[in-house]
């Protein structure tokens, strides 16, 4: 048995099964993060801090003697909790295949929306700067109106490549700004989406948890998402009714570049 | 013309992808270089020649394997592939065998965690290049 306890739930293999392909299938929609940082991982539950290769200088234990301490970026466990019906559960296995798994639902978006927003704008509690935070540059003014989101985008693309950075360049967009920009044909019958991925070279990222957007390079080695366990689902209690999984899982973000991404802002 | 390999209309595919096509085709054409120099330095009787050709065989091999980090970072399927496979010891078939069994083990090398300390995750990883 690890620690999540599965082995203790009152759960069939083809409940999981049913739980763990809904839960995949929404993770892969909701979490935008990792479609444009790079993943490093999984370390295991057991790793408990990202290595970041410096020292800070402390007093020496004995005279004559230097000392310096290695410095660490700790992981940070993200848990959010949800309770399935065990009648849905008992009907899988009479071979229901739409069984209600609102709660588990609810907690992807959860789980999903807060790595995110960690990612693209930090998590202070945990000493995690986002991508927000550590840019060199300033923000782009996207504004509201959808006909000069490319000339927005573009501008924020062009501060990238003065700053020596290459792409492909992708940009992850809160759910508003991506829905105003899916509706929006341009002049001629263009979609304005398919004319920023061209402006882009690379994809545009529907990211719950973002604020307005953010372009930033995807050639690799500049935003680093290290994870410990990936996300799982673990086992916390059940009575007659109900029975309370959880999603889990740990890591550290680390902006390399400050230089490798450009926020977009509605206003100046 | 972005390449005579294209399969498709080049107006039907986006820029990431004739990106992917070039890079592919030059690995492709790094790895077909490196097996004519192979012949070439097997055949040659002139060793000052042979020399010569061996190290501008290997050079290609260089070649080849940063065009193959570049789609590495940009290809998740081929990421974890290559994350399986590469630099491991035991029998390679039996790493897929592993693999398909769910269980990391020690074919991995370089100190990953087997399988029972990376827990049972849901396997997301990295979704670089899904939109």
């Amino acid at each position: 048995m690890d620690h999540l306890h599965r082995e203790l739930a009152p759960i069939t293999d083809a409940a999981w099964e049913a739980i763990e392909h809904d839960a995949r299938a929404r993770l892969t929609t909701y979490l935008a993060s990792r479609k444009v940082v790079d993943f490093a991982g999984p370390h295991g539950w057991a790793h408990s801090a990202t290595d970041l290769g410096r020292i800070t200088p402390v007093p020496g234990p004995s005279e004559g003697v230097t000392a310096a301490q290695r410095r660490v970026l700790p992981l940070l466990e993200l848990r959010t909790e949800f309770r399935v019906p065990r009648v849905e559960l008992d009907d899988v296995d009479r071979g229901a295949t739409d069984i209600d798994l609102a709660g588990l639902d609810e907690a992807v978006r959860q789980i999903a929306v807060a790595e995110n927003s960690t990612v693209f704008h930090g998590h202070v509690a945990a000493g995690i700067r986002g991508i927000t935070e550590h840019t060199s540059h300033e923000p782009v003014a996207l504004g509201t109106d959808p006909e000069r989101f490319p000339t927005a985008v573009a501008q924020a693309v062009d501060v990238l490549r003065q700053s020596g950075i290459g792409g492909p360049y992708g940009l992850a967009l809160s759910p508003s700004v991506y829905s105003t920009i899916i509706e929006t044909t341009e002049h001629g019958g263009y979609l304005l989406l398919d004319h920023l991925r061209t402006i882009l070279g690379g994809p545009l990222v529907w990211a719950p948890g973002v604020d307005v957007g953010v372009v930033l390079s995807l050639r690799g080695g500049d935003f680093v998402l290290d994870s410990g366990q990936d996300i799982a689902i673990g086992y916390r209690d059940h009575d007659a009714d109900l029975v309370r999984l959880y999603l889990e899982e740990s890591f550290s973000f680390r902006v390399l570049e400050p230089d490798a991404s450009v926020a977009l802002r509605t206003e100046h | 013309m972005a390449s005579e390999g294209l399969h498709e209309a080049a107006e039907l595919l986006d820029a990431s992808i004739i990106d992917h096509h070039r890079a592919v085709t030059s690995l492709c054409e790094e790895l077909e270089a490196v097996d004519w120099y192979d012949q070439r330095v097997a055949a040659t009787s002139d060793p000052e020649l042979a020399e010569i050709l061996a190290h501008n065989r290997d050079e290609e091999k260089e070649h080849a394997a940063m065009t193959l980090e570049w789609l590495r970072r940009r290809d998740p399927a081929l990421d974890r592939n290559l994350r399986t496979y590469l630099f491991t010891t035991g029998p390679v078939t039996g790493i897929e065998a592993e693999v398909e069994a769910g269980s990391s083990g020690s074919s991995g090398g370089g100190g990953e965690p087997t399988g029972a300390e990376r827990g049972p995750s849901l396997g997301i990883g990295s979704l670089k290049g899904v939109e």
